[in-house]
């Protein structure tokens, strides 16, 4: 069977709007991708640890808060720390565009500014997921995966 | 064999790609692995009407249940969209009390819908966390649909969540509810209404065929206050108790394994008779003809068995 697309939509830090988060976690369901929405306020001790036990492809964080250089960097390091770093991390909000570029030198996968198209997303997130382990992975490359990481 | 030893010891990210895995069918070998070290977890299925309040209900039975040392996995099932073929798997919003803790281990699945098999997924995904030394599994589906009901039955112990606003206790029974159910929590205690659908659940009940020696409880509870909790929790354990000391523990569970067996041996029937018995053309012109009426289904059955004994030996 298919390995569908899994991502957690997560909304970490003070702030209290999560509309974005939900329009973006509705987009990518519709897409056929199965979303784990984790809610506000979410710590980013326990986004990750919901990534790892919901085995996600990627995780997408809305910040609007303006705490990006500092969520994004410590998502990054504890998913190292926890032998967890083939989880692609993304992002939206409102980020200054030289931030976005230290972020993405840190190893944030990319970042989406305010407004950008749900199909967007959607597409990247298929190009990007499909040619690491995707959707149709096929099952001996699946079995190469498990051999190395166990 | 290293994954093995890395699930017995329960680690997270391994438990989780097993999970995958399995969900995934793309490796059939690792449940014979892990079968020999389950057996040993309690299954307590949560079942009720979308909104009932399953999930807030689980996070507070699972915080009852660490308080008494208890390693908790929780699997929550959430329906697949029919036609994109997502889903949106938002039960962790209400779990976030669990969501540190080193003891529980949540994983959401959605039900991948005509495919089937979401009950036979969802207590493999479930052997896996048994494997990996979780004294309870809590399994939380919406209970609407035979699939939904098919898993609240394997569980050990079925709750069923009702709410005023999901109707009256006919419609509770018209859906299959109240025959799977060994506890059943009227939630949303501090709604109106819920004192009627109390009553006419106990009511209810008295009708319902006694198993021997257990008293179905009707319970009010209010998850968000957790009032009621205690004594739900109570009459869990009270029910596993009572399914230990008379030995319905041991002669259900083997039901079940006999059911599984076979369901597993149709499978392998089905798949033979695909590859090895009747070609697609062949089945396709008998089926032309059946629907032309030259032929009928049950003598063709009879001959397409007969076949499959022959090529066997
Ligand atoms: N007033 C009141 N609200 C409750 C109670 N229990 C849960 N809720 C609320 O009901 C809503 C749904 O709760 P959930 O726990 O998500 O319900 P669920 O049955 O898991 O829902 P689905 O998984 O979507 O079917 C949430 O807003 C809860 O806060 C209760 O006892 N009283
Ligand atoms: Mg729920």
């Amino acid at each position: 069977m298919d390995r569908k697309i899994r991502v957690l939509v997560g909304k970490p830090g003070l702030d209290g709007h999560d509309r974005g988060a939900k329009v973006v976690a509705a987009a990518l369901r519709d897409a056929g991708m199965e979303v784990i929405y984790t809610g506000l306020h979410q710590t980013c001790e326990s986004i990750v640890e919901a990534a790892i036990q919901e085995d996600v492809h990627i995780i997408g964080l809305s910040i609007l808060s303006g705490a990006h250089m500092t969520i994004f960097p410590k998502v990054l390091s504890l998913l190292e720390k926890k032998q967890a770093k083939a989880i692609i991390v993304i992002g939206g909000g409102i980020i200054p565009r030289e931030d976005m570029k230290k972020l993405e030198k840190k190893g944030v996968k990319k970042l989406f500014g305010p407004g950008t198209p749900t199909t967007e997303i959607v597409h990247w997130i298929r190009e990007n997921v499909g040619a690491r382990s995707g959707k149709t992975r096929p099952r001996k490359s699946k079995k190469t995966r498990s051999a190395k990481k166990r | 064999m290293n994954f093995l030893k890395k699930i017995l010891k329960g680690d997270k990210l391994t438990i989780a790609r097993v999970i995958s895995d399995v969900e995934n069918e793309s490796n059939a070998k690792i449940l014979e692995k892990i079968f020999p070290y389950t057996g040993k977890a309690y299954h307590i299925g949560i079942t009720g009407p979308p909104g009932a309040g399953k999930s807030t209900l689980v996070n507070v039975i699972a915080k009852r249940l660490l308080e008494k040392n208890n390693k908790i996995g929780i699997i929550a099932v959430d329906p697949t969209s029919p036609f994109s073929g997502g889903a949106l798997l938002g039960d962790r919003i209400r779990m976030t009390d669990l969501a540190l803790n080193k003891n529980v281990f949540i994983r959401s699945m959605a039900s991948r819908g005509s495919l089937g098999g979401l009950a036979r997924k969802t207590i493999d995904a479930a052997l896996v966390l048994d494997a990996a030394g979780m004294d309870y599994i809590l399994i939380e589906t919406i209970g609407v649909g035979q699939v939904e009901l098919d898993i609240a039955e394997v569980c050990d112990t079925t709750v069923v969540i009702l709410v005023p606003e999901s109707g009256d206790s006919v419609q509770a029974m018209k859906a299959g509810l109240l025959e799977i159910a060994d506890i059943i929590v009227v939630n949303k205690g501090d709604r109106d209404g819920v004192d009627r659908l109390l009553m006419e659940l106990k009511f209810a009940f008295e009708l319902r065929e006694q198993k021997a020696g257990w008293d179905f409880p009707v319970l009010k509870t209010t998850a968000t206050t957790e009032a009621g909790i205690d004594t739900l929790v109570f009459e869990i354990q009270n029910h596993q108790e009572y399914l230990n000391k008379s030995g319905r523990l041991e002669k259900e569970r083997k039901a079940k394994l006999m059911r599984r067996i076979n369901e597993l041996v149709g499978d392998k029937i089905k798949l033979h008779l695909r590859e090895k018995i009747i070609q697609k053309e062949e089945l396709e012109r008998i089926i032309d003809k059946v629907y032309e009426r030259k032929l009928n289904p049950y003598n063709i059955a009879d001959k397409i068995a007969k076949k499959m004994i022959k090529t066997r030996n």
